[in-house]
């Protein structure tokens, strides 16, 4: 592995790998000492062209739980906002030594560039480009939803694949690069999808997609799902009418206090409710539902760095520049 | 340390210890960390993987087979050392594994390293840079099945099933049940493969 750029093409042991490798970095996590020596002298910088909050300081605390060196790099305020090219921007940070870029983009396809382009020799890791993928959300989904699988199983998670497992992805599909991430990665560990949300919000391929489409929050629900993963709400990318009001949204596709008491009614006592953050309460989730011990937000979060950790050492930590392997240290 | 645990390759090789040596040497290593230590008290046996940690259940069994008041699983561990390693930027990407202590921990105990291969001493360096992150114990010590000789680092073992005086052209394969098997059938044993032949 050389980039972790989507999961669509990312096969399954590798993926098995990534989320076997996270399992120890949690228990890192655990220890008295947080810190692990393994990226000790590299640099990782994080290129952020969009907003973020929880997936910045999550690449952040992973790197510097690595030991790594951590170069924070906001478009706003810096040379980008006067016009510079993200080649100059790349070949900056290349020359100021840079082992890994974690570039976030509104543009789909911006860290794929990056990485085809020869424009830099670091590593590139996808943390999110436009509505095309953000691979590292959903391997922390998958990470969160595998440890509740192997307890609901009663199995050990590590090595562990999701196969039988029903996931439904609710809300605003067209413009989540997380359902995306999340439909390729859960397809590849075996898993069976339900996208539902209001044929506004679905893109136009969506037939093609190997998953379910559902218009009906609640004939879903009844369905019995395994995990249920509400979509934020992408208001700023909306520049047309979806839908007639939020109100109308929130009652037949949010995650509501009725939805909630509907899993119970269900008997479905281990189904999990997720959300990849920032969350609109009282929108796509209501604060009850988000509160309930179902709720693996911050499950998610927590996962997020030990996941994180996990594809920056197996990025980074390998042969750099094919150094000559003599007998001695091939047996070491 | 051996690689992986793969079926018997063509290049000539020989037995240097069969199953019966093996558990010899053991026996007498478990005596002596019992002899060194005035009994078990405080005791910790980690082993490191892979085959590290086979060989601490084996002594911590054969302790706990001479002291009626040690139980063998409370003692025993294992300790990852694969993301303290030297080498980390020279070799494939290696996965780490998992990491568990006796529910104790090792504060103020005395702990005892236990490898399969005592070669250059990098591996034991790094076990202990990973120590130091866990807790601080009051004594470590190493045991090791096998001294190939050849050290790069001021390390020794305290313990040692059998010197093995090796060229560094030779491989030191240690095969056991718990690991290994040989034409579909666990084995134990040592053996020393040429590689320029």
């Amino acid at each position: 592995m050389r980039h972790l750029l989507s999961t669509e093409d990312l096969g399954k042991d590798d993926a098995v790998r990534i989320l076997d490798t996270a399992e120890e970095m949690a228990a890192v996590s655990d220890r008295e000492v947080k810190k692990l020596p393994v990226l000790r002298g590299r640099t990782v910088v994080n290129l952020f062209f969009e907003d973020s909050t929880r997936t910045r300081i999550s690449f952040e605390a992973a790197a510097k739980r690595l030991s790594a060196d951590v170069i924070n790099f906001a478009a706003k305020g810096s040379s980008v906002s006067k016009g510079e090219s993200l080649k100059d921007t790349a070949q900056t940070l290349e020359a100021m030594g840079a082992d890994a870029v974690v570039i976030r983009h509104w543009a789909s396809g911006a860290p794929a560039r990056l990485a085809a382009s020869g424009w830099i020799d670091a590593a590139v890791v996808n943390a999110g480009d436009g509505t095309h993928e953000h691979p590292t959300q959903a391997l922390l989904d998958a990470f969160t939803m595998r440890r509740n699988w192997a307890r609901i199983n009663g199995t050990a998670s590590p090595g562990t694949d999701l196969s039988g497992m029903k996931v439904a992805i609710v809300g605003d599909v067209l413009h989540s690069r997380v359902a995306r991430s999340n439909l390729w990665l859960l397809r590849t560990l075996g898993a069976d999808v339900t996208m539902v949300a209001p044929p506004t919000l679905l893109p136009v391929g969506v037939a093609k997609w190997p998953c379910t489409v559902s218009y009906d929050l609640d004939e879903t629900l009844a369905a019995g799902p395994d995990a249920v993963m509400m979509l934020r709400l992408q208001g700023e990318r909306m520049n047309a009418a979806f839908f007639p009001s939020t109100r109308e949204y929130s009652r037949r596709w949010g995650f509501d206090d009725r939805r909630l008491q509907a899993l119970d009614s269900h008997g479905l006592k281990e189904t999990i409710i997720m959300h990849p953050g920032p969350m609109n309460r009282g929108l796509e989730i209501s604060a009850a539902a988000a509160d309930s011990p179902r709720s693996t937000v911050l499950q998610q979060v927590r996962n997020g760095v030990s996941v994180r950790m996990a594809a920056l050492y197996l990025l980074l930590s390998g042969e750099t520049h094919a150094a000559p392997a003599t007998i001695q240290e091939a047996q070491r | 340390m051996s690689t992986s645990a793969a079926a018997p390759s063509p290049q000539p090789a020989r037995v240097v210890l069969a199953e019966a040596d093996i558990d010899r040497a053991l026996t007498r290593i478990a005596h002596e960390i019992l002899e060194a230590n005035k009994g078990s008290k405080d005791l910790v046996l980690l082993g490191i993987p892979r085959r590290g940690y086979p060989l601490a259940r084996r002594l911590a069994a054969k302790i706990a087979a001479t002291d009626p008041g040690v139980k063998a699983e409370n003692i025993t561990g294992q300790l990852d050392v694969t993301m303290f390693r030297d080498d980390l930027k020279r070799q494939p990407t290696r996965a780490p594994l998992p990491t568990q202590l006796p529910a104790t921990g090792i504060d103020d105990k005395v702990v005892v390293l236990v490898d399969d291969v005592l070669y250059s001493g990098r591996t034991i360096r790094a076990a202990l840079d990973a120590l130091v992150d866990l807790g601080r114990p009051r004594i470590v010590r190493l045991a090791v099945l096998v001294d190939r000789g050849h050290r790069e680092l001021p390390i020794r073992a305290d313990h040692v099933g059998k010197n093995l005086p090796t060229s560094s052209a030779e491989k030191v394969r240690v095969r056991l049940a718990e690991t290994d098997s040989v034409d579909g059938r666990p084995v134990n044993e040592v053996v020393i493969e040429d590689r320029t032949a």
